[in-house]
């Protein structure tokens, strides 16, 4: 199934609720449908579209304008090594070219077994621990030849399955805004007063 | 390989640690840790005096923006429109400027912080409602705002009448997907609308004034709200004690490349140098090797190149920016003698053009131009000609004389910051900023790279049937 | 408010500024944007992304100047920046044009040296302004972008990829003024183009729009695609008879033939827009199935081509033998297509020979008391704070009207409240839709609407936007609904939208009936009870239109003699025994009146199909064959007898002010309506009451004769909501019948939620089986049952 499930719609509403405008919510029901499918689908941009009342063309211009958002499948595991300056600076080009021998793929392929997609990066605001990639967004810092081998060793084996999930997954632990405990989003047309603990002062 | 530890760097001595101070314990992303550790104390302080008298204590200490232009944040709330309603804040946390790396530190590190920074904020300016717009490759720091927010609304930190006043605000966790351009403020409220993340034009888009949804919007960085806390808890008096009066406090730099020990330190404002921070031994301990120091960034991937000529210029803005370059977000690129120049810059021009939103013509055609015709550089197969066209496009970009800094040995006099752009942010111009500095300052490499071709005149001539 | 210090002798206008534009002081209105001051004064600037009608987007970057600043001059772009008092501005130091060149020369690095074979060539303004404000020569040798080179986008519009210079413009204007944002940007940076969704056409009645603002020939339009050149093109600005929201265009023709009409910008009405099907229509015009010849039918019922003084002398015949009965036995039905000088000639010619039977509308408007009304024009309708919508789907019926209120509605200047029976284009955008049955809107208003409402309809200006929202109810109902409303908003004034061309024109011209003489419903039932001697049909085609099919059939057949002055052969046409061929739209002058009453040039461009005359021709050489002189030898004279002789023509008499935004007629003495109790209407449970309303694509001779735009009409289908489709027991996309008290019609069935329980949609005079011959005119509204095929 392309579309969100009955348990994605729910959450797909929740999150919805929480901006002024329903639109505001669109890259997170983005993600929340990568999260499912580990790709965007055709199915799932009309849905959100209809989820958030804008017409699937203007999801598709914001989805395409991402980075993150795939809309063909990638393998399990997508491996984005950061090519940017502080990586270069400290052998990023060489890994890469590792990389591709290792996978047998050139950046930008997947493997035949449909485990590993291979790609660039650019910086990854972990410049300090070059050269760097992510798999899956999942870190790994000051990696070597060596060190790229085994990570590909123990994903094959099914060694960091607890630590790095398939691809489409980002955080593990979702905000919850309690019911009893949210303020609630109002639609800034709606708001016409100053917050309660301003006492009706101007602000600042 | 590592997956988590190593940064921040080494910090050693008494120096003040007003952001990092829970750097040192593993569990210091737990709401327990930081409640045993003043947690949410300057909260409460806030929300027992008047709002007005809080913003006053912020913009007293004069706590500079640290996403990249250093504007005080006091005065920048004041900045919004009085009796408009809603207004909002929004969290900037999409640290991608290359080089950058101190947001995700704080988010991944300290989340409890920066939400209670965030709650001193609404308060203080009226904000009625935070998004906290996390990059969207950020994974882990996702997920630990995400427990800590839940933690936070469960303790009644964050949620309906904090801590039984009449103070109620919610903090929305928002994350991006994967566009440098989008840390811009305005394309990052284009972005939290839904739509295509393209800076807006300031004016009218000023997003004090008309942003989020058209309304009053301050768009603060991720360390200028870690700072709050800290300084609400010891203050004004504490926090202006650190550094110097125009750039007082601490702020998160981090040193990457050919350092010996690259890291994110937290160090003080406007007195230490660029030499301290690389040579000194409680911070890099020197370039790597034992190599000589070629050039580094001082600010980012945007900023034009200093040379060891400027190692002594301290983090202080109106020293830099006279000196040609700006210290931006606090990222120090480190090249030393056996960095390829060229091939260098070109890392940095292709990131630019790549990121580019597609909005500006002069940055999307020129960095894409400038890119292609720097790789034939790098490649061998430009030419001379070459060389004189990455400057007329960059003069396309930017109009005028572009700041470089001074250099003793080649005679150059500083240029000094900003420059002039045909753009609308600076996307376009950081394409250009690496190649200026690099031709600038390393001419000759850039020379030896281009194969003196001899253009030979090609008649036409008919093609024989 | 601003207080004028008495003392002081010069009126101060607080929201004037003076600024400098290279040396020439200027002066502009608070918040105008450099580059429309410098427009103003002459000084160009160059740019392809800033647009007058849209908001800016700073963009292209192409508009650069230099403002004097504190620190010396500054560049800004001038489609963003406002302008200031004392503000020095300079667009042509060496610093500016440095920039342009740069930028254009950025914006041709991309851009394909095709233009030779570019419909865009020769009135491209990118073409032009790097000859004017180009560096002459690009340094760029990388490959270029390459995409698939022209993809359709829609049924009439074609993009290519590789001309778009990515300036918004069609972007923009799609989701901004259109509501369709079918077509977007997609990815990012050098990568961005303007897409549709994958297989979701730009399926946009405004979609031509894009064609004419887009400054490259990145976006073309079928109809017009290689028809011609820009220097081939004849043209001549007139006025859009589609509808009646009277849109200004350019007709532009090549070789005495029409190919394009683009639309031209005028503050009170159509800011530069057009609707699709406005803007594609010439098409009939050049059809081949065209009346060229006047017709006779002959003993076999067959028509004969004749010569127009034999089909005139007949005409003439026929009336003066049902003269000789009785005035009575004469009716002329119809003129609301053509001028206002056909009509006044028309009606010149039934006062002259004592007609009083006629009417331009044809039971589908509403009576001419709603012109008696305190009326608005567009412009005083958009300024009010509350518009209240009784109307029919606007952007189906008059889609540029529809842009101007969603304009209104989307920048909250004003709340919307709609009255309706179904949802309507604007729906998306009013503050409030109220949901009635048909034939519930006045009960429904009587008995009190929601406090709010009632609270901003009291508390400011309103207007009532008032016309046919269904087709299938009563035009008397509609009276009744807006009697209610103007008793809860006494100071509303009203803007009736009905829909014809001229029918504003038609109507106040003398077209309707006189002295209390019978409207069209009621002369097709004198002729179905054979009391019609000879009816005329002016442009008017009955069988098509009446909603009463069967009233109108057998008003047809009644009628012993029918003279029918047309431009095609519709239904009603060919039961004529007089053919006489019409000149059609762009093949003659005169003026038309849109729904506001604004009076305005309509212009020849072509010479008529083959021996067709103009109608006001026409009626002065019937009047001629019957022994009248009208005194009528031109059109100039049409016009200025016109308004010498009906008072509210009179501002017409300035013939120049026609030309471009035209003149508002003088309006009449405001009368006020009576309120009355509405029949209770209720319906029977096993009915479904009908909504029948217009797309704007339909079986209509503009659109069917247009082979780019017949393919759109929808069909005729029946709508319910899906709770009922259970109730008939089939499933969507099966035929149903749909059962009335006259006859019974198979129709495909669909579902929407939309629908309100209980009623049942029927589009009006589409392709397919014939809802109309459920209808009926004498009644307030149509129940029907909806039942499986047995
Ligand atoms: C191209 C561009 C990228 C930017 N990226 C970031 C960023 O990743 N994080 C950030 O905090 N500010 C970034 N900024 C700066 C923001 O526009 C804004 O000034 C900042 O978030 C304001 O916060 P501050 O006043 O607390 O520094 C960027 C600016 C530009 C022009
Ligand atoms: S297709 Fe034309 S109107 Fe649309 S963005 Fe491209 S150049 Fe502009
Ligand atoms: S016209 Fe001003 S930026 Fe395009």
């Amino acid at each position: 199934m392309s579309r969100l499930t009955d348990a994605n719609v729910v959450i797909a509403k929740e999150i919805i609720a929480r901006y002024p405008r329903a639109k505001s919510a669109l890259i997170p029901l983005l993600h929340l449908s990568q999260e499912q499918n580990g790709y965007i689908t055709r199915e799932a941009m009309v849905q959100l579209g209809e989820l958030v009342g804008v017409t699937s063309a203007e999801v598709y211009g914001t989805a395409t304008f991402y980075e993150m958002f795939r809309f063909e499948p990638v393998g399990k595991y997508l491996i984005n090594m950061c090519g940017t300056m502080s990586c270069a600076l400290m052998g990023a080009g060489e890994l890469m070219h590792h990389a591709e021998h290792k996978l047998g793929v050139k950046a930008g392929g997947t493997t035949d077994d449909g485990m590993f997609t291979l790609a660039h990066a650019e910086c990854q605001a972990a410049c300090t621990e070059a050269p760097t990639l992510q798999v899956n967004y999942r870190y790994r810092f000051r990696v070597t030849p060596a060190d790229f081998d085994s990570l590909i060793d123990d994903l094959r084996a099914g060694k960091l399955a607890d630590e790095i999930p398939q691809h489409g997954v980002l955080a593990k632990v979702r905000q919850r805004i309690p019911a009893d405990k949210g303020v609630g989003a109002v639609a800034p047309e709606d708001v016409t007063e100053g917050p309660a603990w301003l006492d009706g002062k101007p602000a600042l | 390989m590592s997956s988590y530890p190593h940064a921040p760097g080494f910090v050693a001595g008494d120096r003040p640690k007003v952001v990092t101070s829970r750097f040192e314990y593993t569990d210091s992303f737990t709401i327990d840790r930081y409640l045993a550790t003043d947690g949410y104390t300057a909260i409460r302080k806030a929300l027992s005096k008047p709002a007005a008298e809080v913003h006053d204590e912020v913009k007293g200490a004069t706590v500079l923006g640290r996403g990249g232009a250093g504007f005080p944040a006091g005065t920048k709330w004041g900045l919004t429109p009085q009796n408009v309603w809603p207004r909002y804040l929004v969290v900037n946390g999409d640290e991608s400027e290359p080089g950058t790396y101190k947001d995700r530190l704080l988010m991944e590190r300290d989340p409890h912080q920066l939400i209670e920074g965030c709650l001193i904020a609404c308060y203080a300016a009226g904000l009625s409602q935070c998004f906290l717009y996390i990059r969207g490759e950020m994974a882990l720091a996702q997920e630990r705002v995400a427990t800590a927010l839940n933690e936070a609304y469960a303790a009644g930190y964050v949620g309906k009448n904090v801590l039984g006043s009449k103070f109620s605000v919610d903090i929305v966790l928002h994350w991006g997907a994967g566009a440098y351009v989008v840390g811009e403020e305005t394309a990052l409220i284009e972005s939290l609308e839904g739509n295509r993340g393209m800076p807006r034009l300031k004016p009218p888009f000023f997003p004090a004034a008309n942003g989020l949804y058209g309304q009053p919007t301050i768009v603060n960085n991720v360390e200028t709200l870690a700072n709050l806390p800290w300084l609400i808890n010891n203050g004004v008096e504490a926090y202006t004690a650190i550094g110097t009066k125009t750039s007082p406090g601490t702020r998160m730099v981090a040193v990457s490349g050919h350092v010996k020990r690259p890291g994110v330190y937290e160090i003080i404002n406007g007195i230490t140098t660029f030499r301290d921070l690389l040579y000194g031994e409680e911070f890099c301990g020197g370039i790597r090797n034992g190599n000589s120091l070629k050039a580094f960034v001082p600010g980012g991937g945007s900023a034009p190149w200093f040379t060891p000529d400027q190692l002594d210029l301290p983090f202080e803005a109106s020293q830099v920016g006279p000196a040609g370059s700006m210290l931006g977000s606090g990222a120090i690129m480190v090249m030393d003698e056996t960095t390829d120049i060229p091939a260098a810059a070109l890392t940095l021009t292709h990131f630019y053009a790549h990121e580019s939103c597609g909005k500006c013509t002069p940055c999307r055609e020129g960095g894409t131009w400038l890119e292609r015709i720097l790789t034939r550089v790098v490649n061998g197969t430009g030419t001379d000609a070459d060389l004189q066209q990455l400057i007329e496009v960059g003069t396309s970009i930017c109009p005028g004389d572009f700041p470089h800094a001074s250099n003793e040995a080649l005679g150059l006099a500083a240029v000094p910051f900003p420059y002039k752009m045909t753009t609308i942010c600076f996307v376009g111009p950081s394409a250009y900023a690496p190649i200026h500095s690099a031709l600038t300052l390393f001419r000759s490499e850039f020379e030896a790279r281009v194969t003196k071709r001899i253009t030979i005149p090609v008649t036409a001539v008919g093609v024989a049937q | 408010m601003t207080t004028v210090d008495p003392t002081n002798t010069t009126h101060v206008d607080p929201n004037a500024v003076s600024l400098t534009i290279n040396g020439k002081s200027v002066s502009a209105r608070k918040g105008d944007l450099i580059i429309a001051a410098a427009d103003k004064a002459n000084e160009f600037i160059p740019r392809f992304c800033y647009h007058p009608r849209m908001a800016p987007a700073g963009m292209c970057r192409q508009c650069l100047v230099e403002v004097e600043g504190p620190r010396g001059p500054m560049m800004v772009v001038s489609c963003m920046t406002p302008v200031a008092e004392g503000q020095v501005v300079r667009t042509e130091t060496e610093q500016v044009k440095k920039a342009q060149e740069g930028v254009l020369e950025l914006l041709l690095a991309n851009h394909p040296l095709d233009c030779p074979v570019c419909d865009k060539g020769g009135e491209c303004p990118l073409q032009d302004q790097a000859f004017s404000h180009g560096p002459g020569e690009s340094r760029y040798v990388e490959e270029k972008r390459h995409y698939e080179k022209p993809i359709a986008i829609s049924d009439n519009v074609f993009l290519d990829r590789e001309r778009c210079i990515l300036c918004d413009r069609c972007t923009r204007f799609a989701d901004e003024v259109a509501g369709d944002a079918l077509i977007s940007f997609t990815s990012r940076g050098n990568n961005t183009q303007v897409m549709t969704f994958p297989d979701e056409p730009f399926s946009s009645y405004f979609s031509g729009n894009t064609v004419q603002i887009c400054p490259v020939g990145a976006l073309t339009a079928k109809p017009y695609r290689f028809k011609a050149r820009p220097w081939d093109l004849d043209q001549v600005e007139s006025t859009c008879t589609t509808c009646s929201v009277g849109c200004r265009t350019v007709v532009q023709s090549s070789r005495d033939e029409l190919v394009r009409y683009q639309g031209v910008d005028i503050d009170p009405v159509n800011w530069g827009w057009l609707c699709d099907k406005g803007r594609f229509n010439f098409e009939a015009i050049n059809s081949e199935d065209r009346l060229s010849t006047p017709y006779l039918k002959d003993a076999h019922g067959n028509h004969v081509a004749t010569t127009w003084s034999s089909a005139l002398e007949t005409a003439a015949r026929m009336i003066r033998t049902s003269l000789a009965t009785s005035p009575e036995s004469v009716a002329i039905i119809g003129g609301a297509r053509g001028t206002n000088e056909d009509a006044f000639a028309w009606a010149q010619l039934a006062d002259a020979i004592g007609v009083d039977q006629r009417d331009a509308q044809l039971a589908d408007g509403l009576p001419a008391e709603v012109f008696s009304l305190a009326q608005a024009t567009i412009d005083e309708a958009m300024a009010a704070q509350t518009i209240i919508l009784l109307a029919p789907d606007l952007k189906e019926e008059l889609p540029v009207l529809h842009l101007r209120i969603r304009d209104v509605a989307q920048k909250r200047k004003a709340k919307v409240v709609e009255i309706t029976s179904r949802p309507t284009g604007l729906t998306p955008s009013a503050w409030k839709s109220v949901m009635v049955e048909p034939g519930k809107a006045a009960s429904t208003i009587r008995a009190g609407l929601d406090q709010s409402i009632l609270k901003q309809i009291g508390s400011g200006t309103v207007s009532v936007v008032v016309g046919r929202m269904n087709l299938a109810e009563s035009a008397e109902s509609v009276v009744l609904a807006l009697a209610e409303i103007l008793h809860v908003a006494p100071q509303a004034k009203v803007l009736p939208v009905l829909r014809r061309g001229n029918v504003r024109g038609a109507i106040t011209a003398g077209l309707t009936p006189q002295r209390g003489a019978a409207d069209t419903a009621e002369i097709l039932a004198l002729a179905a009870a054979g009391k019609i001697d000879t009816l005329v049909l002016l442009g008017s085609d009955p069988l098509s239109d009446v909603p009463d099919a069967d009233l109108a059939r057998r008003g047809l057949a009644g009628a012993r003699n029918i003279i029918s002055i047309d431009t095609f052969m519709t239904p009603s046409t060919s039961q004529a025994d007089v053919v006489l061929p019409a000149a059609a739209y762009g093949e003659k002058n005169g003026t038309t009146t849109n729904l506001e009453g604004r009076i305005s040039n309509i212009a020849q461009k072509i010479t008529p199909a083959g021996t067709a005359r103009p109608d006001w021709m026409i009626a002065v050489e019937l009047a001629s064959a019957l022994g009248k002189d009208l005194g009528l030898g031109s059109v100039e004279d049409v016009t200025a007898k016109l308004a010498k002789t009906v008072a509210q023509f009179a501002p017409a008499a300035d013939t120049k002010a026609l030309r471009h935004d035209g003149v508002v007629m003088n309006r009449l003495t405001p009368i006020t309506l009576n309120r009355a109790e509405a029949p209770a209407n209720d319906r029977n449970s096993y009915d479904y009451r009908i909504v029948s309303f217009r797309k704007l694509y339909d079986s209509g001779i503009s659109t069917a004769k247009s082979p780019s735009l017949v393919t759109l009409a929808i069909g005729a289908t029946v709508v319910v909501h899906p709770l009922d489709l259970d109730r008939i027991g089939v499933q969507a996309g099966a035929h149903v019948q749909v059962i009335g008290e006259k006859a019974t019609v198979v129709l495909p069935v669909s579902t929407s939620e939309d629908v309100l329980r209980g009623t049942a949609w029927l589009p009006f005079n589409q392709p397919g089986n014939d809802a109309r011959e459920m209808f009926d005119v004498n009644a307030t509204v149509v129940d029907v049952r909806i039942e499986k095929l047995s």
